[in-house]
This record gives C-alpha cells, structure tokens and sequence, in this order.
C-alpha cells in the first residue's frame, strides 16, 4: 500500500455482515480470486464486476458484523477494493482487514456525505478523506503507527516475516 | 479493575489496564477450526519458522462442514489433520469431538482468568467460565502460532446486571435476545459485556454459555461472568488446576462505562426476526409465521440442558406434517447423556431427524440449507441474509422450547401456549 488512494465509491448501509460479503457456502474455497467472485453477490450480483477497476467501499454503521471468516476482507481486497471506510466496524472485520492489508477507516459522518459514483481520494498517512466530486472533506484520527506499518508491509504476515528475521 | 481488566493487566505483565490502552497479552490458549485452520496455516508457513510457539497451547477442530460434505472440505479437513500431526497438536477429528465452543470447555481447554483466541467469532462463549475469549481472523491466528502474543485494545465495560426468576419455557436464550434487542446490533461495539446479578448467579454454564456465546451479536468483543462454585463444579476433572477466584471477581469501584438492568420475571419467550439479531420481538407479537423448517443446536442451545427442554415439549407429540425438525447435539458428549436420557428417542419418535455433532445448518454451508422462500426457526445464533442457504429464505431465533413447540404446530409458537392448545 501507499499513502494515498484515488477510487470512485460504492456505498452501502448500516451492519453490512460477513454473511452477506462473503455467504458461508464460499468457505470452502481456497483462492482468493475465486472468493472474489462472490463479493457481497447476495446484495448485488454485479459487484466483483463494479469493483474490477478498483473501488473504495463506503459503508454506514457496524461494517462487517458477524462471524470472523477472513475470507470476507480478503474477497473484497481481490474483488477490487481498495479500502473500505464505515461510521464503525466490527472489530473482528477490522482487525482482519488490517491483517491481510486491506485498509480500513472509521469516520463518523462519511455515509451522508458520499454516494456511489463519488470520487473519493484518501491520504492514509494525514488521515485524510476527500469527496472531490462534491468538495467534502474529513480528517479522522491517524491509525496507531504499528497499524501503519502493517498495512505499509502488506499484512500481517509480511510484517512478521520482517521483524522476526531482523531478530 | 473490572474482571476483564485483571485479567488483561496479568496477561501483559502490569499491575493495571486501562480502556483504550493497547497492550500485548500472552496468549494461554488458541484454538482454529477446519474452515478458518487451512488460512492460518498457509500464512504460519509464510512466516518461514518451522514450530508453533507452544504446541500444549494451540487446538484444532473440525466441526464445521462435518463429515466433510464435498471433495473441498475433505482437502481442508486433511491440511489441518497434516499440520496437527507435524505440529503435534490436540485435533478433535470427526466423531471425537463437535462444535468448538462446547469441546474447548468440555475437554478442559479453558480455565477461568485465561486469555484464550480462536478463528471463530463466537469464542467469546468462553467468557461464561471467566476467561477473556474473543475472535479473532486465520492471519491473527497464525501470527499468534507464531508468537504467543496479540496486541488488544482494552476494552470499555458495560455492566448487564439481571435480575428475577425466569417463568416456566423462558430460558437465557430469550435473555440475551431481548438484551441483544435493546442494546441493538452494534451496541457493545468494541466493549465488554459483563454478565452480573442474581439471576446470573443461579444460572446453570449452559445458560450462561448461551449469554456469553451471543455477546459478539451486539458487537462486543468479549462476554464476561465471574467464575463461582457453579463454574469449579463443571470444571473440575477436566481441567488441572483451578486459580483463585477471589483474584477474578470485579473490584466493587470497578469501572463500567455503563450499567443496563434487565428483569425476567415478567419476560415472555422471544424471537428475533429477520434478518437481523436486534429485530425482537415477544413470541406472541409475531403474528402467523408458517415454518418449513426447525433446527435445535449450534454453539449457542445444542447443549444438553436444551436438549431436555425440547424433549420436554416434543414428548409424545408429533413434528407437523411439511416440517422438517433437525436435532444436533452440540459435542459427542452431549450426544452420548442425550441418548442415555433417552431424549434422542424422544425426538426420532417425534419426526425429527437427529444428525451428529457439528455446526450443521448453522451456518448454510453443510446439511440442512433453506430453499427460497422458505422460513426456518432456529436455536442458533445468526439470522443474517443467506446464513442458511438460499438469500431469499428467512431465519427466526429463538430458545430450544419456542423452536421445538414450532416444530408441532408448524409456525412460530410461544412454547408457553402449547399445552393449552394440545
Ligand atoms: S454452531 Fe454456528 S455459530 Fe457456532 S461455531 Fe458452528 S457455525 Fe459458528
């Protein structure tokens, strides 16, 4: 990842759950492209198609409530996500975002002020969110400086494959 | 500190944790299952070391998509049997075990003041014997293989203190979805539940399983009840040793962002609507629901206590016809005391179909799926869009009792009006 991302929005509303991202019957497959083919297909059958060229995620509240499956940031991340920024997330969905370098942004207020279609610009390192198509603009709290550098490395595991080998 | 806290500080050696403050906890268990194991592998290998941190500390099981019900499951199930093996872990195979959240307690994985992870969102079950449980993803999972660490933020705490005695058929399911109904889906975002009061006190584990097992439906990051004698009873023999409970009981100015109160004297059974764990509503306020079908199990009521209860209301009556009633208990033990209670009888004489101990429909990837538009009424403990099988079928929850008194009269039914109409 760098710094900053440019992407058009596709919104969705409050307690988007990993049931509806990614259905339970997908878990049995192992390549993340083919995951990505069934992204949030049960709101929208059309979305890994929307995604393709690489989109930003505006969700409302509670954004990826429900079960722990990993494979639902990771059929976002391969669908074309590029990061997802919600009012709140469930914890478990933002922890595995980070993990496997998915970025993720809590801002309150954002829902209101994005529709799909908007082009949206993110500074990850300034913590800031930019609605170019209609000017608004936020500044959220910086992510911890750990968390960035997880999400600088690529996940979770290339950043401990960095910092066990320096040992 | 509240328990939650003492707990935290022990486990990142200080003296004491406050909410928001991030800190690096030891990690006394870690548990995965077949479909988030197969992930955590693959980036365990990624990490280019060849051993777990701790192989007495981290637990396989395969309970999902049980006995394996396609050629990729079958894959998934012996990529975990290869890694237990190499790694020499504990693995619960198909047939020795069940659903994680009943084998981990059951089989003395988890002790009370523990700081215990698992790849499944609902590990915070393990809260009910005062342990910090929560989820966590198959990468975290890995990197704890790893290191035997994890970073948390220390949660907030909200106190949910319950009182009186629960009326004939009302159960801690019909608690924690009227709680659920309140707090409302991401109400206890981030926080800790903390499960306290009279009625929790006399609550047997089972009931508070089923409390604690749901405290991740209103977004909590772990659920929390002080261990006490009810809790040493169930333990003792499977685990070693038991620590001092006196040093897990919440200081009396112990911090709580805030306290809710909840009486049960007066609650009826309840249910929450689709498709989403905050829509409840009293059993009796629904209105006619036809159902096709009725699942009495998963992590949350498979227990033997619910198993009991639905036989109670299931004895000598009959599954309606264009019903299909499933049965899954929710371990191999429990299935074992089920059928020497002669409560499988109970059910197979009833119409019901009893199947072996996994998460089956639970979670619509392995047997029991819902066709469009059709409507089941279940035990378990999600009723999101297509958690089930088809995106267009719907999912009640309600307790063991609701379920099993549905199952007779073919739509949803407050248990409590059952023998009246019989
Ligand atoms: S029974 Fe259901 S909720 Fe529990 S672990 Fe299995 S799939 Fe998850």
């Amino acid at each position: 990842m760098n710094g900053k991302i440019k992407a058009p929005a596709i919104k969705f509303g409050n307690n988007i759950d990993t049931d509806v991202i990614l259905p339970g019957k997908y878990l049995i497959l192992v390549d993340p492209c083919e995951l990505a083919k069934h992204a949030l297909e049960s709101l929208d059958t059309a979305f890994p198609d929307k995604a393709k060229k690489g989109i930003i995620i505006v969700g409302g509240k509670n954004f990826g409530c429900g079960s722990s499956r990993e494979q639902a940031p990771l059929a976002l991340k391969y669908s074309g996500v590029k990061c997802v920024i919600a009012e709140s997330f469930a914890r478990i969905f933002f922890r595995n975002a980070i993990n496997i370098g998915l970025p993720v942004i809590e801002c309150k207020g954002i829902s209101s002020a994005v529709e799909t279609g908007d082009a949206l610009a993110v500074d990850f390192e300034a913590g800031k969110i930019e609605n170019t198509s209609n000017g608004k603009k936020f500044q959220v709290d910086k992510l911890p400086p750990f968390i960035l550098e997880i999400l600088a490395d690529g996940g979770l595991i290339e950043n401990l494959r960095r910092r066990m080998n320096k040992k | 500190m509240n328990i939650t806290e003492k707990i935290l500080a022990k486990a990142s050696g200080k003296k004491a944790v406050h909410p928001g403050e991030i800190i690096d906890a030891n990690v006394d268990m870690v548990m995965v299952h077949d479909l988030t194991g197969p992930l955590a592998v693959e980036a365990f290998k990624k990490i280019g070391i060849q051993k777990v941190w701790d192989n007495k500390k981290v637990v396989v099981i395969l309970d999902h998509q049980v006995p394996a019900e396609s050629v990729k499951a079958a894959e998934l199930h012996k990529t975990m049997r290869q890694f237990a093996k190499d790694q020499n872990l504990q693995i619960y195979d198909v047939g020795k075990g069940g659903i994680c959240h009943q084998v981990m307690p059951e089989k003395g994985h988890v002790t009370p003041g523990a700081v215990i992870v698992g790849a499944d969102s609902h590990t915070c079950t393990y809260g009910a014997f005062g342990a910090f449980a929560t989820g966590i993803g198959s990468t975290e999972a890995a990197a704890v293989f790893a290191t035997g660490k994890i970073w948390l933020k220390v949660p907030p705490a909200i106190k949910v203190n319950v009182k009186g005695k629960f009326q004939k058929y009302v159960t801690p399911k019909d608690l924690i979805l009227s709680i659920i109904g309140k707090m409302g889906v991401d109400g206890a975002i981030y926080k800790s539940a903390e499960f306290t009061g009279p009625t929790i006190k006399s609550m047997c584990m089972s009931g508070r399983m089923t409390l604690c097992n749901m405290a991740v439906e209103m977004g909590a990051k772990n659920g929390i009840i002080e261990p006490d004698e009810k809790t040493s009873k169930f333990l003792e023999g499977r685990v070693k040793a038991l620590p001092d409970f006196e040093a897990l009981k919440s200081d009396k100015d112990a911090v709580y962002e805030r306290t809710v109160e909840f009486d049960v004297s007066k609650m009826e059974p309840q249910v929450a609507c689709p498709s989403s764990v905050d829509n409840v509503k009293p059993v009796s306020e629904v209105g006619n629901v036809p159902i096709e079908q009725a699942f009495i199990g998963s992590c949350t009521n498979g227990r033997i206590e619910d198993l009991r209860l639905a036989a109670e209301v299931l004895k000598g009556k009959r599954v309606k016809d264009g019903v299909r009633a499933l049965v899954i208990p929710a371990s191999q033990e429990v299935y074992r005391q089920a059928l020497n209670e002669g409560l499988l009888e109970i059910f197979t004489d009833a119409g019901a179909i009893v199947c072996g101990s996994a998460c089956g429909p639970c979670l619509g990837g392995h047997i029991g799926l819902l066709a469009a538009g059709e409507a089941c009424v279940s035990t378990s403990n999600r009723n999101f869009i297509g958690r089930m099988g088809s995106t267009q079928a719907s999912v009640y929850l309600a307790s063991p009792a609701t379920v099993a008194a549905s199952a007779v009269t073919g739509k949803l039914t407050d248990p409590t009006t059952l023998e009246a109409k019989a």
